[in-house]
């Protein structure tokens, strides 16, 4: 048992040497035209060789370590506790959802514009990450191209106001049906595939549309995307020093204000709070809807659905198709926020982070996914003084959650439904 | 009400059913018994529709259903359980008897979202439906639990009720009285009788449990190998020297 524990534990070390020494004992340093490898500062090694020793004597007495660990006072003591009842949960989730809402109305109002604009991006992944939820968490459709409908919305926005100059407003549904539009094209030739097949399947439809925006110059302009893309406006309001359209009034001007840019960040960040809010709400009820629940049952049992006479084409039509609508809302508010797009902005890492969000915040849990977008959002922002260690964080964070807590923030509860015995 | 003549089930080389034929008249129990392997199953999947037959016919109400899809066939009123128990399991036990009304509820998405007062009657009317079979099987209480945490008496029962709720005018089981124990295996007999007397459905039923088949079917039929053996009432069947030989082996 022991020469085994120490066995592993040489072991262990080592590969912590192995990885740790090439990436922080070495550098790169650019003498003139050539490169020139040199060792780090003595500093540096000391500290490998001192996480290589931790690593080793906690493998060494992992075992002793770890029911220590497990004998320590609990750190959530509402662990045990029994699941409130229904009815006082709902209050004290729709107390808290509310209070949420306030502060959210409040915040941009006290904090930098820097943090507005922050919150704003937060807000689009909220939207990404709920709709894509009701694909992934819902229906169990694994699709690794969502981004491409976040493109389209924002893409139709940006070519509408370039060739037509239509405005925000209008393109706004004209966005999201585009992009419901595109998510039924692609529900079409995935109808029979399921788990890997459907993912490969979504990840070439991601490529494609990001590809087909990266060539098509003529219409797109290629990388070099498109730019001067409007703001919103406020009932023909403009947020600009100066008006661009003629007949339009400026914000400030029609108040009598002092021009700031603020105004038009805190604008948009209320534009995308509502839309928020309202993609809340929307896939709330369907949640609790046929069509809803006919996306959980295809999900648990293909057959057995069948079997009960649910269309497999319906089903799964509609959750690519409502799912890639709430993307085209957040494309379009995205590029109303940049005022300039290119395909860089929809690569598959995108995709890749807001599925991200929604295994961290728990599938099929609408709060659970709210919450895991402003952490992963917000997470690399703040650990930007960490500079290029960063992402390293951001990955460890990720791992950990999923170590212990695979479920999820929180995991979907299911509703509770009262029935009244029949004669 | 159903009749399937002369249906053939042919995967590549292998012809897993040879010229069956069955009738259902209104409101009759008809069993399908036979050896392990000899296509049951086969057959209940060519008449709900998970396979379009090689040949034959199967009438429905006077209606041609071969190959038409599994969930149309289904809409017809020819509802069937599985071999295997198939619940949505982490669906709550009222939620997958609601999941099974979708065809009677109103589906517009519009009226859904804004909840108009016909829509709330029909959820209403759905809900009052899953509490009444919930009742009737004896799963009112464990309602908001989740399926797949119920004891497995309990999910054969739940997977029958959530056929009826859909209202069939056909139901199909497969195999219902597999792992439950004697006394379970007398209340599912008498479930299957009221079925058939109080609720007006006609029942095809596949199964081992010799006891139970012989009590309540009306008629029986017997597949071996594929191939029909032999049919009649329950004393035919167990007087005929082909049956006896085919489960038996021969002396």
């Amino acid at each position: 048992m022991a020469t085994q524990n120490i066995k592993h534990a040489l072991f262990c070390a080592f590969i912590t040497l192995l990885i740790s020494f090439p990436i922080l004992g070495l550098n790169l340093e650019s003498a003139g035209t050539t490169l020139e490898l040199t060792g780090a500062d003595s500093a540096t090694i000391v500290a490998i060789l001192v996480a290589a020793i931790v690593v080793f004597l906690f493998q060494t007495f992992r075992d002793s370590i770890l029911t220590a660990a497990g004998k320590m006072p609990k750190l959530n003591r509402w662990s045990d506790r029994q699941p409130m009842p229904q009815e006082k949960r709902l209050k004290l989730e729709n107390l808290f959802m509310t209070l949420i809402m306030i502060s959210a109305l409040i915040w941009p109002f006290i904090v930098s514009r820097g943090s507005v604009d922050l919150s704003t991006l937060v807000l689009i992944y909220v939207m990404l990450a709920l709709g894509l939820n009701v694909v992934v968490g819902l229906a169990g459709l694994l699709d690794l191209g969502y981004v491409a409908f976040y493109a389209v919305g924002a893409y139709t926005f940006a070519l509408l106001s370039q060739y037509l100059g239509v405005s925000f407003w209008i393109a706004l549904p004209a966005g999201a049906l585009l992009a419901a539009l595109f998510g039924l094209a692609l529900g079409f030739p995935v109808l029979r595939l399921r788990g890997d097949y459907l993912a490969i399947v979504t990840l070439g439809f991601g490529e494609i549309i990001r590809i087909l925006l990266n060539n098509w110059t003529s219409l797109t302009g290629g990388p070099n995307g498109i730019g001067g893309i409007p703001d919103p406006t406020l009932f023909g309001m403009e947020f600009g020093r100066r008006i661009k359209e003629e007949g339009n009034i400026s914000f400030h001007d029609f108040f009598g204000i002092p021009y700031d840019s603020t105004h038009k960040i805190i604008f948009l960040y209320l534009i995308a709070l509502v839309l928020a809010f309202i993609s809340f709400l929307a896939i709330r009820r369907l949640m609790s809807m046929p069509v809803g629940r006919s996306w959980e049952a295809l999900r648990e049992d293909e057959i057995a659905a069948r079997s009960l006479g649910l269309s497999r084409t319906g089903v799964k039509l509609s959750a690519f198709t409502i799912g890639a609508f709430f993307a085209g809302f957040a494309g379009t508010v995205f590029a109303s926020k940049q005022g300039f797009i290119s395909p860089e902005s929809f690569v598959f890492l995108e995709s890749a982070i807001v599925l991200a969000i929604v295994v961290l915040g728990g599938m099929g849990s609408q709060v659970g996914v709210i919450l895991a977008a402003i952490a992963v959002t917000i997470l690399p922002e703040l650990a930007r003084e960490f500079s290029e260690y960063r992402m390293l964080i951001f990955g460890a964070a990720m791992v950990l959650m999923m170590v212990w807590r695979p479920q999820g923030l929180m995991p979907m509860r299911r509703v509770h439904i009262n029935l009244q015995k029949q004669e | 009400m159903l009749e399937v003549r002369n249906l053939s089930m042919r995967f590549g080389g292998l012809l897993a059913v040879d010229q069956v034929s069955l009738n259902v008249q209104e409101h009759e129990i008809v069993s399908i018994i036979g050896p392990n392997g000899a296509g049951k199953t086969t057959v209940f999947n060519c008449m709900s529709g998970f396979y379009a037959p090689t040949g034959g016919e199967i009438l429905f109400q006077g209606r041609e259903i071969q190959g038409t899809p599994d969930y149309k066939i289904s809409r017809l009123g020819l509802v069937r359980t599985f071999q295997h128990v198939r619940l949505f399991n982490k669906m709550t036990v009222v939620e997958n008897l609601l999941v099974a009304q979708h065809r009677h509820l109103n589906t517009n998405l519009l009226s859904g979202l804004i909840k108009t007062p016909n829509y709330r009657e029909r959820e209403q009317k759905s809900l009052d439906r899953a509490a009444y079979w919930l009742d009737r099987v004896g799963l009112l209480e464990l309602a908001n639990r989740e399926a797949g945490n119920l004891a497995y008496g309990q999910q054969r029962r739940l997977e029958i009720a959530r056929c009826m709720v859909t209202e069939p005018q056909l139901l199909m089981l497969d195999e219902p009285a597999a792992g439950l124990n004697p006394a379970e295996t007398r209340e599912l007999n008498q479930l299957i009788i009221s079925l058939k007397e109080d609720y007006r459905v006609s029942v095809v039923l596949i199964e081992h449990d010799m006891s139970l088949v012989m009590e309540i079917s009306d008629r029986i039929n017997v597949i071996n190998q594929g191939k029909p053996l032999a049919s009649g009432t329950p004393d035919e069947i167990r007087h005929n020297d082909d049956v006896i030989k085919a489960y038996l082996g021969e002396a």
